[in-house]
């Protein structure tokens, strides 16, 4: 994927990224894992977690790693770029010459019927990817128990990352410390 | 003033932990309230606005915002549309910066056992995560309310199932070449506008 695809790509899902970061999701798994084919789903899991884990915009995050993955920091910067140049210039437009726009009512008409099928399309992705992640009726309580906790106590998501970071990297030393005890013995 | 704008902006994007509605709480406790550069009705709208329009509504309430601050400040039009820029490129600075940190680490070390073990967690968790996404999003205001507005509260939930069954439904096959025409499986795109023309349409 050349740098000017990368740029265009991500033009593309700027300016079509209607009601925040999350309605990202469905257009860059479209985009960059069904059409250009430049990640694997799991790898777009992998840069979806790391760009939640951090502080700024999911959205610019997100452009941020995937820009990285693909063509270094030259790419990071193109992603960005494309991500955010049309919103910004929609955005300046709309405060020089049409401050009354949300008042339109042709465009809240619009706006009535995109919002259920953003919220359809944000939901989708989930059965798509959770067989990429690793989905079994063994570990299905694991995303199950981040969406409620999200959901229902109200638990910043930065939260439960951070969690399953500490969780992970502790699991992680057990495990190879078990690993380490069991290999002499199955050598000798 | 400019300086100001520009290390406000930068202050809000490296505290904001938790995607672009986090910010939002951020930004007005910034510009209502610590500087007063825009009332709460001002801030009300912007907001609104940065939700309708296209891009992250994060970069777009900063953009707006930035605008807004500067033209209110008593300065011309092209000093808020500089405002705007340089409020949207602060914001996004510090988050970038430790981005492209983190993806380096990650691209290093990502073979090793501990950091595998946190990524087979992590993708588990983050399908959670979308998921609560799209939960969070069931509202009245999204959707209507079957009470008080029942028609729309109807074609939000058809194009809900519409749009849902749409972009699941056809699976493609791994090694299946992407269909041409009309057979295509309907992108994500392509959904919007038609569901905004539905809209259009309908009400």
């Amino acid at each position: 994927m050349s740098l000017i695809q990368l740029f265009v790509s991500f033009f593309k899902i700027g300016v079509f990224t209607i009601g925040g970061g999350y309605a990202m999701i469905p257009l860059m798994e479209e985009e960059l894992v069904e059409r250009r084919r430049c990640l694997s789903r799991v790898e777009f899991l992998d840069l979806m977690a790391l760009s939640q884990a951090m502080p700024g915009v999911f959205a610019v995050n997100m452009a941020t790693s995937v820009g990285y993955r693909l063509k270094g920091v030259t790419g990071s910067v193109c992603a960005i770029l494309g991500n955010i140049l049309m919103p910004v210039c929609i955005i300046l437009l709309l405060a020089m010459f049409f401050r009354h726009f949300r008042d339109n009512d042709i465009v809240s008409r619009i706006f009535m019927g995109i919002r259920p099928a953003v919220v359809a399309l944000i939901a989708a992705p989930v059965f798509r990817l959770a067989k990429d992640a690793g989905l079994s009726w063994r570990t299905c309580w694991i995303p199950l128990l981040a969406a409620l906790l999200i959901w229902a106590l109200g638990v910043s998501p930065v939260w439960v990352i951070v969690a399953t970071i500490l969780i992970g990297v502790v699991w992680g030393k057990i495990s190879e410390r078990n690993n380490k005890d069991k290999q002499p013995e199955q050598t000798e | 003033m400019f300086l100001t704008l520009f290390l406000t902006f930068l202050k809000i994007g490296a505290f904001t932990f938790g995607g672009g509605y986090a910010m939002i709480a951020l930004i007005q406790n910034e510009v209502v309230v610590n500087h007063a550069w825009l009332t709460a009705q001002e801030f009300t709208d912007i907001l609104a606005i940065s939700q309708m329009t296209p891009g992250p509504i994060g970069i777009n309430t900063a953009t707006y915002t930035g605008y807004t601050a500067v033209l209110n400040a008593g300065y011309s039009v092209p000093c808020a549309v500089v405002g705007a820029v340089l409020a949207s490129l602060a914001v996004i600075l510090v988050p970038v910066t430790l981005m492209l940190l983190v993806s380096r680490l990650l691209a290093r070390y990502k073979d090793m056992p501990v950091v595998r073990m946190v990524l087979r967690l992590l993708r588990l968790v983050i399908v959670g995560v979308i998921a609560s996404a799209a939960l969070v999003l069931l509202t009245p205001d999204n959707f209507g309310s079957p009470d008080t507005n029942t028609r729309q509260f109807i074609i939000s939930l058809a194009l809900f199932v519409a749009v849902f069954v749409c972009s699941v439904w056809p699976k493609r096959q791994k090694d299946e070449a992407p269909q041409k025409g009309l057979l295509r499986r309907p992108g994500p795109i392509t959904l919007l506008l038609l569901s905004g023309l539905l809209g259009l349409v309908l009400y």
